[in-house]
């Protein structure tokens, strides 16, 4: 006896994020954005004090290699209150640290869903879409939405006229994703 | 009934913010819906109080009490959850009412020059004199419309 081949349906495609906190929200991030998680702890020392007053989210650099990478506090980049931080995010591709409070889990998303055409100021760059999980609704932020080229720029330019040390070289050792 | 009277006369629903009874377009009208949870996340959108969720979509939550009557609602009794099409798009927009809503059918007349933007009409109702509202005027849109989507996989959808 035969039977009728099963029709499968399509899975349904998925991608795996880091939900994180940020003083008191949680936001998500592709876990493919994240190339290292660092305890703050490893960079002590290390970071090169920034000292810009139009960018008081960035605190410090450290150079990687031939890059130099922004610690972008990520509290301070979401307009909340200034909580400690206990993790770095090393985002991939990016020239941006990431400063966290704390992971709270890893999971996936099945949908990624556009933010809504109201929300129309900087929360459109800092945004990739909104995601609902376990009834919340989670937003995911975009690896390149930390720093724009105009704020990359303004930080190369003060970097080289500070010079970099040696000790604000960091090495590769870290949680890799 | 003239064929003027045919075309002024819309249907309109009727809405409480406060004190003030102000007007929509009922096509516009998606339903109304018993307050859920708002979800907040950081933005810098002032006129965006948070999102609720219907039937799995996100719909942002725009209180314009403040902007059409001098005073924040007190207490929020539903929301009328309306679509604005724009271009290509059609965005939804839940706007928290503070009391029972009603269907009318009414004359509209097409508001002046001299209106506010927010402005679309007026009708007159039980005596009252009422705006009919001009949801684009009210509610805030990106100057850029491009929707942000991302070559990986889940795609964003609106």
């Amino acid at each position: 006896m035969q039977f009728a081949a099963t029709h499968k349906a399509p899975h349904a495609r998925t991608e795996q994020i880091i939900l994180f906190r940020c003083s008191t929200q949680v936001f998500a991030i592709s876990s493919a954005s994240v190339q290292e998680v660092r305890s703050v702890d490893t960079l002590a020392g290390s970071p090169m004090e920034i000292d810009e007053a139009s960018l008081p989210k960035v605190r410090h650099m450290f150079r990687r290699g031939e890059q130099n990478l922004f610690v972008v506090n990520g509290a301070v980049h979401f307009g909340l209150r200034p909580s400690p931080a206990s993790l770095i995010f090393l985002l991939r591709k990016s020239r941006t640290a990431l400063l966290i409070d704390g992971i709270e889990k890893m999971t996936t998303m099945t949908r990624l869903q556009a933010l809504p055409a109201a929300f129309c100021h900087e929360e459109r760059a800092w945004y990739r879409g909104l995601t609902v999980l376990d009834q919340s609704v989670i937003p995911v932020v975009s690896h390149e939405g930390f720093l724009t080229p105009d704020e990359l720029f303004l930080l190369d330019a003060l970097v080289s006229r500070m010079g970099v040390p040696e000790s604000a070289a960091v090495s590769e050792m870290g949680l890799g994703l | 009934m003239s064929m003027v009277e045919q075309f002024d006369a819309r249907s309109c629903v009727l809405l409480r913010l406060g004190e003030r009874r102000f007007a929509l377009a009922a096509e516009q009208i998606a339903e109304l819906v018993a307050p859920s949870r708002v979800f907040r996340f950081a933005h810098r959108t002032t006129e965006i109080d948070g999102v609720i969720l219907r039937r799995g979509r996100v719909v942002p939550v725009c209180d314009v009490a403040e902007r059409l009557t001098g005073n924040k609602l007190t207490s929020r009794r539903f929301y009328l959850v309306a679509t604005l099409k724009r271009g290509a798009s059609l965005d939804w927009v839940a706007l928290p009412v503070s009391g029972e809503c009603e269907l009318i059918t009414a004359d509209l007349t097409p508001a002046g020059e001299s209106d506010s933007p927010h402005v679309a009409a007026w009708l007159s109702h039980d005596g009252e004199v009422i705006e009919v509202l001009n949801l684009d005027a009210l509610t805030p849109v990106p100057a850029d419309r491009t929707a942000q989507t991302h070559s990986g996989s889940p795609e964003a959808h609106a």
